[in-house]
């Protein structure tokens, strides 16, 4: 196994294993840490791709933003109370269920699919400084769609803010 | 010979002596910076400041250090050990971390990666997680509401410093940290020039940023103690402390690199002002001379013989060092980290220097400043940077005309909110 190899599975261990723990812990908090363990991992694993931007994007909008927000209203609100509440595993068989029926639709089609998922190694012109090509890519070749979206996202923002004020 | 050669061309063994020097500098930089601190506000409250370890008090951050470290680990009932235990790691990690990006010359930095600057940003803001979880796990309140505050502020000063960046990133094209510098090589102009507007936000959200007074509500003594390290003692406090210290350095270094020319000396493309690259020795002499004349000057009785011993002895190596920076090449391979350090250290006087003379925001104030003045004043401020830089690229306009005609209008805007505000 080559350097480059090892790094990647123990990204991905790391990044599996937190993610379980973060819907097996009780604690929320210590979910929320195993969360950013997660987000940090898939960040370091955009890293290993020379996915630069999307791995500094990738942490300061989920851990540095999202997640610190998350820890933000953990804490505001009343735990004590939230965790006597019944928690949503009274459907726990159902659920089960319909989570072997999604990982037979996904083996399935990934089995079927596995010859075109395989790429041609990349050119060498490939691996490119990519902050330039996203930044073409998001505001000259779809500007139209990506200021919707942001115009969309607004919309949500300042209704969520109107909302919340006239409580 | 031949063989130290071949180890120091390895890359990754390069890289480990650049981070040891660097963690190493820095961590004397921090401790020296807590001493400087004590001194300066010393000085501006008309008192001495520390004098008894070491001539001056030189050797006080070394008995302070050593002091924290022989303390006692007090871990508060109740709380949550593994948490309590991570926090301080996880910040004092984000804040050191993040100085493998700052070019601290032209040659001598740990990486230049191309999204550098992102990168920094991303880094420092994980620093946030620290305080937060610190604040939690003490299962204290006043840690609690500290953490609390601490996070808003962050995370909203955060908006208006990372658009602050953003015209320093238009005006550079790049977003390499040492491709800004050179930039501002190129183009013979300093970015604070070009941007003042920008280069004062981000100077106000730097001392958010960092907890500093006039915004060091989290950590405000007369409301909440200490804030979120309030439960924290011994060799975690000092953590924290490192961490808070580190990040005061680590944005003057982001400020000086987008804004103050980072390595470059004053004035890079004027020929004749070349004799600029004697400061160093004129430095270093004038701290020689210093020692000295205190030498002569000191007490002579026996109790004061080891400090007049240090005293000469510190003269002795400014001197020296004075003497080998005249030999050219070291004094050529000196420039760019003495022009950054010197343009740091001017920031962290400014720091020091409010923190002697502005009082505290309140908390409700603190936040509408930055929701309401900061963060719309630096939305306007890229806008008509944006605009200016347009014009002069496609109508052919004088660059740095319609650059200052976009400050103006932004000063304007600036007018109209302070206005609205009141």
């Amino acid at each position: 196994m080559t350097f480059y190899e090892v790094t990647f599975y123990v990204l991905a261990v790391v990044a599996l294993l937190s993610a379980i723990l973060v819907i097996t812990c009780r604690n929320p908090v210590h979910s929320a840490i195993f969360l950013v363990l997660t987000l940090l991992s898939v960040a370091l694993i955009f890293l290993q791709l020379q996915a630069e931007f999307m791995a500094a994007v990738q942490i300061i909008v989920y851990i540095g933003g999202i997640m610190v927000l998350f820890l933000f209203v953990i804490m505001l609100v009343n735990l004590d109370v939230a965790v006597r509440q019944a928690p949503y595993n009274r459907q726990r068989w159902i659920a089960g269920f319909a989570a072997l029926v999604l990982l037979a639709e996904f083996t399935l089609f990934i089995y079927q699919g596995r010859d075109w998922a395989k790429l041609p190694p990349a050119a060498a012109e490939a691996v490119q400084p990519n902050t330039e090509l996203i930044g073409r890519a998001l505001f000259q070749n779809y500007i139209l769609p990506f200021e919707v979206a942001s115009l969309l996202l607004l919309v949500a923002m300042v209704g969520a803010v109107l909302m919340a004020k006239q409580r | 010979m031949t063989t130290l050669l071949e180890i120091l061309d390895q890359p990754l063994v390069l890289a480990l002596i650049r981070v040891l020097i660097v963690f190493t500098a820095l961590s004397l930089i921090v401790a020296y910076l807590v001493y400087a601190e004590r001194k300066i506000l010393a000085h501006i409250q008309v008192r001495l400041g520390p004098m008894r370890v070491g001539p001056h008090g030189l050797l006080q951050p070394i008995a302070d250090g050593l002091k924290l470290l022989l303390k006692e680990d007090i871990i508060p009932e109740g709380a949550d050990r593994a948490v309590f235990w991570l926090a301080p790691a996880i910040t004092v990690l984000a804040s050191f971390t993040a100085f493998s990006l700052i070019p601290f010359a032209d040659n001598f930095y740990v990486t230049d990666v191309n999204v550098g600057l992102l990168f920094v940003i991303a880094i420092s803001s994980l620093g946030v997680l620290g305080i937060i979880l610190g604040g939690w796990a003490s299962n204290s309140h006043y840690p609690l509401l500290g953490a609390l505050r601490s996070t808003a502020q962050l995370v909203s000063y955060e908006v208006a410093l990372s658009f602050a960046l953003i015209s320093a990133i238009l005006l550079a094209g790049t977003l390499s940290m040492n491709g800004i510098v050179k930039a501002q090589l190129q183009q013979g102009v300093w970015f604070a020039f070009m941007q003042p507007v920008a280069f004062f936000i981000l100077f106000v959200a730097a001392i958010a940023e960092t907890n500093r007074n006039p915004f060091d509500l989290p950590e405000a003594e007369s409301e909440l103690v200490a804030g979120f390290h309030t439960e924290y003692s011994g060799f975690r406090f000092s953590l924290f402390f490192l961490a808070e210290y580190a990040a005061m350095v680590l944005v003057s270094s982001i400020a000086v690199t987008l804004f103050l020319g980072g390595w470059l000396r004053p004035f890079p493309n004027v020929e004749w002002l070349g004799f600029l690259r004697f400061a160093p020795v004129v430095v270093f002499g004038a701290a020689g001379t210093w020692c000295f004349l205190r030498f002569f000057r000191f007490p002579t009785g026996r109790e004061w013989f080891w400090q007049r011993l240090m005293l000469f002895a510190l003269g002795a190596g400014a001197a020296a060092a004075a003497l080998g920076l005249l030999y050219p090449p070291v004094l050529v391979a000196s420039q760019g980290a003495f022009w950054f350090l010197a343009k740091v250290f001017l920031f962290l006087y400014a720091f020091i220097w409010f923190r002697g003379t502005f009082p505290r925001y309140r908390f409700d104030q603190l936040m509408r400043l930055g929701w309401h003045f900061m963060i719309p004043l630096a939305i306007v401020n890229v806008i008509f940077c944006g605009v200016g830089l347009v014009l002069s690229w496609e109508l052919g306009w004088n660059r740095s005309l319609s650059l200052l005609l976009a400050s103006g209008a932004t000063l304007l805007v600036a007018a109209w909110l302070a206005r609205e505000r009141s």
